[in-house]
């Protein structure tokens, strides 16, 4: 096994401030890139959805802070139909591309990766540069949809055809080609970082750290990347399709030459294992939390590992649950029931070992741990209601609705926000050096995980109504008018949901400052990333780890400690038990 | 920080650039196995296309593949010569190849040039938005490998370590080959079906 | 909870309802009991001086049992709900029964079109007549639908029957609907299809078999008929 190449750069203080801070190489500045942009890109989803969710709750009012847009947009504060379905095309655009998947798989990843598997850096330095400077022009691009003539995309995220197809039927022109243009580029920078993720995860591993020792974070970041790489390939030929369609007059999904359910078998193919690369990081978050706060190993690591590669893999063989009712033939639905039914198995395992890990264990709350423990409440109401919509005599009721709204809210939710602060309130003292406020962290905790639910709860039940997704004004229709409470309800939990995230913001800027130093380990915890300082140099170890033992090996018999660290050697008299 | 290129490691015994090129390389066989995918089922759905497809210059697509077929020939020589250390050999095969490669879109440019001007356009009916949107993806990714192997030889020709250049003529050397292997399945599919 | 769906009035849709309960008694059963674990291991298991944590990998065969089994039962739970809905999909998308009577909807930016077939029962003749956003059917009849779009994706959607199906322009999609109690009820699109999605509602109205007759009959007819009949007032129930 070669040693690793340990670079702590004797010019690192001679660097000047744009190749420290802007075109930096070094993982973890790169992944604080990917973090902070995602962060704001996140403000500007949430801004999305608080104009949606005000005009849905007082159809035709006029939205408060909404005076600056063009009278196009909002004549007067009142939103025009055809801007309602650009926003809710950008919230989900955003929060999926430029939010989600940056903040789990660029930041995270990035952060944590090199440090966790023992390694100096990402295995490809520059091309980590070049991938986030890729997403921040797809992000660009993005957010200059909003500023061209006709406005954004409004053709939904899923951007079915023949509505994305041709110009006419939106009314948009240039938002929808670069909507495709950004999204392009962001799936090119996401299967470079992808690339990256996975030949440092297999290459870059110190030594003694064999793959059944990995921590799960890192399992959960190469199986992301890898189902990442061998999903989006389809869905970048179906975003040349339909540019083509609709600047070179080509008709792959428009009639009579083309067939609309093509884009739907194309973009599912992704957009199914996709949601597979959103909940896992968070799950692996949520895993490296819950020893370290339980003082005691995960449960069932190999069954984990087994139950996630299972799931990667059955998540290549589900994407028609999303199609029950598209057109295709009926005969196809049985198939795919079976398929979807099938992987709700080894998600169930992996929940089910989230809670057995916190079995005779000796629980401390700390923030990162509430996050966990929300997260786990809250994706299972996720999984469960996945039940619902995955059978397909239901789905026909319940495609369209708000049952699937309510439901996706849940699992997605859950995944990026509960995981990906659990994952921020943990590491954060590694990445900044300085601890954060634990009361405010309660705090942020406590409001959101009661505004979230607030918000989204209320929506199955509008489901159960047939209220149907992607309308400006429920008013419109006899049945939905009962309804029009609930909306109210969810609309002012949104508004807390949005101003609960004050505490964090004032938490992370005023831990710069004011925050106690952390030290290299803070949480007593077993993983490489805590043996080096907090903040990691550039180079992240002095030199090279060995690895003698598996990451969760905490309240170990006999051992003295509660917790021996995965680079510590065994004493002499091994009555230490080594791992796996 | 300071033009670290690559972080040597080797847990797994395969050098990170080839791994990387092979993970890159599974992700554009989904990307080019989709888009034939759905060409293939489209085309047969509807019954072959053969009208369209007669307009299809077939000899000079298939000087194109063995133009291909050969720059495969002078890259797998230039990755030998490198092994060997042989500078000049590796760098007159680098060069073979990007001039190959050049030829090859020479030709399809000629072959695009000439359908334009007698009125197939992408949008002239199904086969020919497929044709365009195939050989369009292939060509560009010609192209990005001529610009990587022109980097590589200029790297070559000012004497870059052995080390480095084997890998790389490597590396390059498999998304040439994979390049060319698309093609060989695009041809008959699109040409000769 | 059955209360917060519209009122069924299909027979299928009685199932679909059933198949919701099925599913409902299961989830919320998997709900409370996995929170309550984890609640009551939340509380059991806080850090208190007086007890260590135990080092348990759960990697032995029993403790690997208390994955697997519930798995199992989840699997197995699965398969019942599987089953149940299969059958139900089968009715709905499979063996549909013959028309009593046959209609042809068109959904368009931003109109439901419903053609009928006049008082000869066949769609294609001379007194066929066509609605926008009226969708008339006898009850207790086998209504056949053949579902077009002109231009994008749109759905079919009928709340009360429980019934959806995508309109995808290109092709000629067959549902079929048997819906029992006369009255008033909604038509909506199910599938964002431009800006005015919304608005693109409609009626259903389900008349007693025989009004449905001297509806039909009172509509059908020449093109001056059928303009008539659009300008004229929606059909009263009664």
């Amino acid at each position: 096994m070669t040693e690793a190449h340990v670079a702590v750069d004797p010019h690192a203080s001679a660097v000047g401030m744009w190749r420290r801070y802007v075109f930096s190489t070094d993982h973890k500045m790169i992944g604080r890139q990917y973090m902070l942009l995602s962060l704001l890109m996140a403000v500007l989803g949430g801004a999305t959805a608080y104009v949606m969710r005000w005009q849905l709750a007082w159809p035709q009012s006029s939205v408060p802070f909404t005076g600056w847009l063009p009278e196009s947009l909002a004549y007067q504060g009142v939103i025009d139909p055809a801007f309602y379905n650009q926003l809710v095309t950008m919230h989900g655009t955003i929060m999926i591309f430029f939010v989600a998947m940056p903040m789990l798989l660029g930041g995270l990843g990035n952060c944590l990766v090199p440090l966790m598997i023992g390694a100096p850096d990402m295995a490809f330095p520059r091309l980590n540069m070049l991938s986030f400077w890729t997403f921040f022009a797809a992000s660009m691009l993005l957010l200059s949809s909003f500023l061209v003539p006709a406005g954004a995309a409004s053709a939904g995220w899923t951007m079915y055809a023949p509505l994305s197809a041709r110009p006419i039927y939106t009314g948009v022109y240039w938002g929808i080609n670069l909507w495709l243009i950004a999204v392009a580029l962001e799936f090119v920078a996401f299967l470079l970082g992808g690339i990256n993720l996975v030949v440092t995860t297999i290459n870059l591993r110190a030594s003694g750290l064999t793959f059944m020792r990995l921590p799960l974070m890192v399992w959960m970041e190469l199986t992301s990347a890898v189902l990442f790489l061998l999903s989006v390939g389809p869905l970048i030929a179906g975003v040349l399709l339909l540019l083509l369609d609709r600047l070179a007059g080509t008709s792959f999904f428009v009639p009579n030459d083309g067939d609309p359910l093509l884009w739907q078998h194309l973009f599912w193919f992704f957009g199914h294992p996709e949601v597979y690369v959103l909940l896992l990081p968070g799950v692996g978050a949520v895993l490296e939390i819950l020893p370290v706060f339980a003082r005691k190993p995960v449960f069932g690591y190999r069954a984990i590992v087994w139950s996630t590669a299972a799931t990667g893999v059955l998540s290549f063989m589900v994407w028609a649950h999303h199609m029950f009712i598209s057109g295709i033939d009926p005969r196809l639905a049985t198939p795919f029931s079976i398929t979807t039914i099938l992987i709700s198995v080894p998600l169930a395992i992996v929940l089910f070992a989230m809670i057995a890990t916190l079995w005779r264990g000796s629980i401390r709350f700390a923030t990162p741990m509430l996050w966990a423990l929300g997260f786990i409440a809250t994706f299972l109401v996720g999984g469960l209601t996945g039940i619902f919509v995955g059978a397909a005599a239901l789905d026909v009721y319940f495609h369209g609705t708000y049952f699937v709204v309510a439901h996706f809210h849940y699992a997605l939710f859950p995944s990026v926000f509960f995981g990906g602060f659990a994952a921020i309130y943990f590491w954060y003292p590694k990445m900044f050096g300085r601890m954060l406020s634990e009361r405010l962290g309660q705090l942020h905790f406590a409001l959101t995980f009661v505004a979230f639910n607030a918000v989204f709860l209320p929506m199955f039940v509008l489901g159960l109504g047939g209220h149907m997704r992607r309308i400006y004004d429920p008013t419109v229709y006899e049945f939905l008018r009962p309804l029009m409470p609930l909306h109210v309800a969810a609309t002012v939990a949104t508004i807390v949901l949005l101003f609960s995230q004050l505490p964090f913001v004032i938490n992370v800027i005023g831990s710069r400052r004011f925050g106690r130093p952390a030290g290299p380990n803070p949480w007593r915890a077993a993983t490489l990333e805590w043996t080096t300082p907090s903040p990691p140099p550039h180079g992240n170890f002095a030199s090279a780890p060995t690895v003698y033992r598996g990451p969760y090996e905490y309240s170990v018999p006999g051992a003295g400690e509660d917790v021996l660290p995965q680079n510590q050697p065994p004493r002499l008299r091994a009555a230490t038990p080594s791992a796996v | 920080m300071n033009g670290l290129n690559a972080i040597a490691g080797e847990t797994s015994g395969v050098p990170s650039g080839k791994l990387g090129i092979w993970w890159f390389l599974a992700s554009e066989t989904m990307t080019f196995g989709g888009l034939l995918g759905v060409f293939v089922l489209t085309r047969y759905a509807a019954g072959g296309w053969h009208d369209a497809s007669e307009h299809l210059h077939v000899w000079m697509a298939a000087c194109n593949t063995l133009i291909l077929l050969t720059s495969s020939f002078t890259m797998a020589r230039a990755h030998a010569a490198a092994l060997r250390h042989e500078r000049r050999a590796t760098l007159h095969n680098l060069l073979a190849t990007i001039g190959l490669g050049l030829l090859f879109l020479g030709i399809k440019a000629l072959e695009y040039a000439s359908e334009l001007r007698a009125g197939f356009t992408p949008h002239s009916g199904p086969f020919w938005g497929f044709y365009y949107g195939l050989t369009g993806l292939h060509a560009a990714h010609v192209l990005g490998g001529l610009i990587a192997l022109a980097v590589l030889a200029v790297a070559t020709a000012r004497g870059q370590s052995w080390d480095l250049v084997e890998r790389r003529v490597e590396s390059t050397g498999l998304y040439w080959h994979f390049v060319d292997v698309v093609w060989i399945f695009l041809f008959p599919l699109v040409y000769l079906s | 909870m059955r209360d917060w769906f519209p009122h069924n009035i299909s027979a299928v849709g009685g199932a679909i309802d059933g198949l919701f309960g099925l599913i409902a008694a299961i989830t919320l059963a998997w709900f409370v009991v996995t929170l309550g674990v984890l609640v009551w291991f939340m509380f059991r298991y806080r850090r208190r001086d007086t007890e260590a944590a135990q080092y348990v990998r759960g990697d032995t065969r029993a403790e690997l049992a208390w994955l697997l089994l519930p798995a199992a039962l989840v699997l197995a739970l699965d398969v019942v709900i599987d089953t149940s809905s299969d059958g139900i999909w089968r009715r709905m998308k499979l063996e549909m029964p013959p028309a009593d009577l046959q209609l042809a909807v068109t959904g368009k930016q931003f109109a439901w079109t419903i053609s009928y077939p006049g008082t000869d029962g066949v769609l294609g003749t001379a007194d066929d007549f066509s609605l926008d956003a009226e969708l008339h059917v006898p009850a207790g009849r086998n209504v056949r639908v053949v579902l077009r779009s002109s231009d994008v994706l749109h759905s079919f959607f009928l709340p009360n029957a429980r019934l959806k199906q995508d309109a995808v322009p290109g092709r000629a999609i067959d549902l079929w609907f048997n819906v029992t109690e006369p009255g008033r009820y909604d038509l909506a699109c199910a599938e964002l299809c431009g800006f005015g999605h919304t608005t693109m509602k409609g009626s259903l109205i389900v008349h007693t078999p025989d009004e449905f007759a001297a509806w039909m009959a009172s509509h059908a007819g020449s093109a001056a008929a059928a303009a008539a009949s659009q300008a004229a007032p929606p059909a009263k129930i009664g």
